[in-house]
């Protein structure tokens, strides 16, 4: 469908020149280091294989393991069709329409964002519970054997994934929109197609890399997920990792099977190239304006404000004033220790956050520049640590991590006599470099993304007028991947924030974090105490959230 | 490129910046913790007395078990201190924790509540037992762990999963008392009974008050807080098994790590928390039974009266809770 001011179609990936091709680039090799380091703890779950636990795998398959695997894709396909639908048709209905409100739920449905999943559930299952207030109350107006659908179900499990993670796809499928040329979608219009089938037709191909990447990393978050499914009952892969774990105390048979997370991460992964597909849809630099929002009226204005408004106001509203009431009542307990809480927290994130969309876009450019199936691969690899849960991928950050400080002690103490204690285990560092094994696929896709959108075309010009690959990154690539980047870096900002189990076995001595505030309450069955810091997560959130705002609102150059 | 050399340069000093100062110099023991409740007040007790001070690292057991592996020699850990025996049963099994012969903690513990080779101390017992709807359950129904599987209690039995620790270790001290046929034949009663399972005691006990069952097992403090705080809450307490084995208890305790650096102050540390006076914290703080009989109960527990606790050792827990996990993934038990 040719537009006039749109590029759409087949194009090859940029290439360097022959010459260029004979040795390994800088940037090859600084890809394949990153991909290495990043790739030693996936080496160190995967290397549980080696001593097979036949007896605990003969007792998984006698009792539940093809309801674990079956579980686990149903849930897979839940979370993947529920974040598709609400993320990219709330999505296309902010960027393709105006109706009352959209103004505030262009930006407000981001704010699940900054909710962990584990609040989520706990606030639906205080509220909608045979003991909570809607079902007391229902029972109390129309008699005691009404009673609302179980939430402790396959259906619950996927409400819950959906809401929290639909925001990784209307992100994604919002900036894709938005980047799109009026022009493509008048020509479609023009061409006799209504605006729906334009938007199916030409605006959804063409945000289809958007929208995989969106999807996918809510799958992977559905694979890794721990705390919800054990919250409602539902049985899946993940949970079993830690029944093994802690009931059988067998850590390598557990380990073991988080191998087999990483085999359906890999197909994830798999399946993901096969719909982008090999064909890249490019824009044209010179877009001109933005798609027009079309005019809503009537019922069909009313309904869209009224889906906008069901979604926020479930994902976000709903546990939101849960934890406010809860909170109600403690807000003495852990004021003093609060705003070094908050302040660890937000030093921490910023620094994953800015590291880990360092290292994302060293590694896309090196595949942009050498799209080789091995630096493709090892950039892959070392991307799926996101599918493995958080304590799994701490312990195998930790076991190496110990290992090289033990062998650093050792050669200290045997070279000059020096006798030290651990420096790297129980260090920021360890912490941080376990953020970054964790949340790198979700820089990654997401430049990635926004990188193959750039035309191959602009290297060229640009090598062409002398500037060198390393000043084509930072005066062509970074400025026109600006949105990328900026969802990039609030998406690990916020991840990072949330994040519990890595947090709490790898940090240093005496350093804590809001959401280590969180746990510490939470496991004690204390959820008033736990809602203050909560409730901080949330609000710290919204941070990022707003600059995001304020940044994608300035004027385009 | 100087923009990126710099933003470079600032990252990696900013990743190596080296850990936070630890406060004040001077004598101090490092608890590794799983328990995160009603022990404050005992921990500063201890410092008032000795001048050391006590730092505590928070997390969950599994996790806190691989940091210890992997530190090994050079852990910062004096204390483990971890709920459920079936947990500190484990944590000595795999080396982590190291002898200790102290008379005191011999004599303040009682036998079946520590590790018969002192690498570990009980330190609070709870008991998990019955719980049921004033209103619709008279006592007189009530007798056994194992009665639950009686048909009468169809649809009306709220559990735990079979994964909840304390669930593991009340199955497993049945493994031990009657062996893995006859627990096996008990837990396929529950199963029969189509229990609610619900995540969460307080969770279980606000079921029961709101009818979605009857009757459910929890470990007894979480209904001393319930009380504590709405003495009208329609839910009792029954004492499971008093003609016959007695009620399953268990404990949160502690032990020396195998590499602490300060040893005699984490032995002290032990014996101190061992003692009647901060037993009588614990119990009044968590509402646990203290371990040391010459502390008493808080007077909302003691209300509750004396009852016949199953005298196997705790350490039991353990050693057949791997068991007790296959069992229940045998017999549908989820």
């Amino acid at each position: 469908m040719p537009a006039p001011d749109a590029a759409v179609g087949r194009v090859p990936a940029a290439r360097l020149t022959t010459a260029e091709r004979g040795l390994p680039s800088p940037w090859t090799l600084l890809a394949t280091l990153i991909a290495a380091i990043v790739a030693v703890p996936i080496v160190a779950v995967l290397s549980s294989l080696a001593t097979p636990r036949l007896e605990v795998w003969a007792h998984l398959w006698r009792t539940q393991l093809g309801e674990l695997i079956g579980n686990t894709l149903l849930l897979l396909v839940g979370v993947g069709a529920g974040t598709m639908i609400v993320g990219t048709g709330l999505a296309w209905l902010v960027v393709g329409y105006r109706f009352p409100g959209r103004a505030v739920f262009e930006w407000a449905l981001m704010l699940p964002l900054a909710v962990p999943a584990y609040v989520i559930g706990f606030a639906f299952l205080g509220l909608f519970d045979y003991a909570g207030p809607v079902q007391t109350a229902l029972r109390h107006w129309l008699g005691g054997h009404v009673r609302l659908p179980e939430l402790r179900s396959y259906g619950g499990v996927v409400l819950m994934m959906t809401l929290v993670f639909y925001p990784y796809v209307y992100l994604l499928a919002r900036a894709a929109f938005r980047e799109q040329g009026a022009a493509t979608l008048e020509t479609a219009r023009s061409l006799g197609r209504t605006r729906l089938r334009a938007f199916l037709e030409v605006a959804l191909p063409m945000a289809r890399p958007s929208l995989v990447a969106g999807v996918s990393l809510a799958m992977m978050e559905a694979l890794a997920d721990f705390g919800t499914v054990a919250t409602f009952g539902y049985r899946t892969l993940t949970e079993a990792i830690y029944r093994v774990w802690l009931g059988m105390f067998d850590r390598t048979a557990a380990t073991q099977l988080a191998s087999l997370l990483l085999l359906f991460a890999f197909l994830l992964l798999g399946l993901e190239r096969a719909l982008r597909g090999r064909a890249r849809f490019v824009q044209s630099h010179r877009r001109g304006p933005g798609v027009t929002p079309a005019a809503l009226s009537g019922w069909r204005a009313l309904g869209a404000t009224a889906v906008c408004g069901v979604v926020l106001g479930l994902a976000f509203v709903l546990p939101v004033g849960q934890l406010l009431v809860w909170a109600r009542g403690s807000l003495d307990t852990g004021r003093l220790e609060f705003p070094s809480l908050l302040a660890t927290t937000l030093f921490l994130a910023g620094i994953a956050a800015v590291t880990t969309c360092a290292l994302a876009i060293a590694l896309g450019y090196a595949a942009r520049l050498h799209p080789s199936p091995g630096v493709r691969a090892a950039t892959q690899f070392a991307s799926m640590g996101y599918a493995l849960p958080g304590s799994v991928i701490a312990v195998g950050v930790l076991t190496p991590v110990a290992v090289v400080d033990h062998a650093l002690g050792w050669g200290l103490e045997w070279a000059l006599g020096w006798t030290v204690g651990l420096v790297l285990t129980g260090s920021a560092a360890a912490l941080l470099f376990a953020y970054v094994v964790r949340f790198l696929a979700v820089s990654f896709q997401t430049l990635d993304a926004s990188l193959g959108k750039i035309p191959p075309s602009l290297d060229d010009a640009a090598r062409s007028l002398g500037v060198g690959v390393g000043g084509t990154l930072r005066r062509i690539h970074l400025p026109l991947m600006r949105g990328g980047l900026l969802t990039a870096l609030i998406l690990v900002f916020v991840e990072t924030m949330k994040e519990m189990p890595a947090t709490l076995l790898l940090r240093p001595l005496g350093l804590n974090t809001l959401a280590v505030g969180v746990w510490e309450r939470t496991s004690e069955s204390l959820w008033a105490e736990a809602a203050v810091p909560a409730l901080a997560i949330v609000a710290a959130g919204l941070l990022p959230v707003f600059l995001a705002i304020r940044l994608s609102a300035t004027p385009r150059a | 490129m100087r923009g990126t050399r710099t933003v470079v340069l600032a990252l990696a000093g900013l990743w190596l910046m080296p850990p936070l100062p630890g406060g004040a110099e001077g004598p101090e023991v490092v608890v590794y913790s799983a328990r995160h409740y009603g022990q404050e007040a005992a921990y500063d007790a201890f410092t008032k007395k000795t001048g050391v001070q006590v730092k505590i690292f928070n997390g969950n057991t599994g996790e806190l078990f691989e940091r210890l592996k992997a530190e090994g020699d050079k852990t910062p850990a004096d204390i483990l201190l971890t709920v459920d025996a079936g947990n500190l049963w484990n944590a000595a099994r795999a080396g982590l924790l190291s002898r200790v012969d102290s008379p005191e903690l011999q004599a303040n513990i009682p036998a079946r509540l520590r590790d018969p080779e002192g690498r570990w101390f009980g330190l609070t017992v709870r008991a998990r037992t019955i719980v049921y709807n004033t209103r619709k359950v008279r006592p007189a129904e009530l007798s056994t762990y194992e009665a639950l599987g009686d048909p009468r209690w169809k649809g009306r039995l709220c559990l735990r999963t079979s994964s909840y620790i304390y669930n593991q270790s009340l199955l497993a001290t049945m493994i031990k008392r009657h062996g893995e046929a006859k627990t096996e034949e008990i837990v396929r009663g529950w199963v029969a009974n189509q229990p609610s399972l619900i995540n969460g005691d307080a969770k279980i006990l606000e079921a029961i008050a709101a009818g979605q069952c009857d009757v459910g097992l929890v470990n007894h403090y979480y209904l001393a807080r319930l009380l504590a705080k709405d003495p009208t809450f329609p839910v009792a307490i029954f004492w499971a098994n008093q003609h016959t084995t007695g009620t399953h208890v268990n404990v949160s305790g502690a032990g020396v790590t195998a590499h602490a650096r300060h040893r005699a102050q984490a032995i002290k540390f032990l014996e101190s928390l061992s003692s009647a006076e901060a037993q009588q914290m614990f119990a009044d703080l968590s509402y646990e039974y203290p371990a040391n009989l010459q502390a008493t109960v808080s007077s909302l527990v003691e209300r509750w009266g004396r009852f016949k606790q199953d005298d196997v050792n705790v350490a039991s827990a353990g050693e057949f809770q791997a068991a007790a996990t296959k069992l229940a993934d045998r017999v549908g038990y989820k």
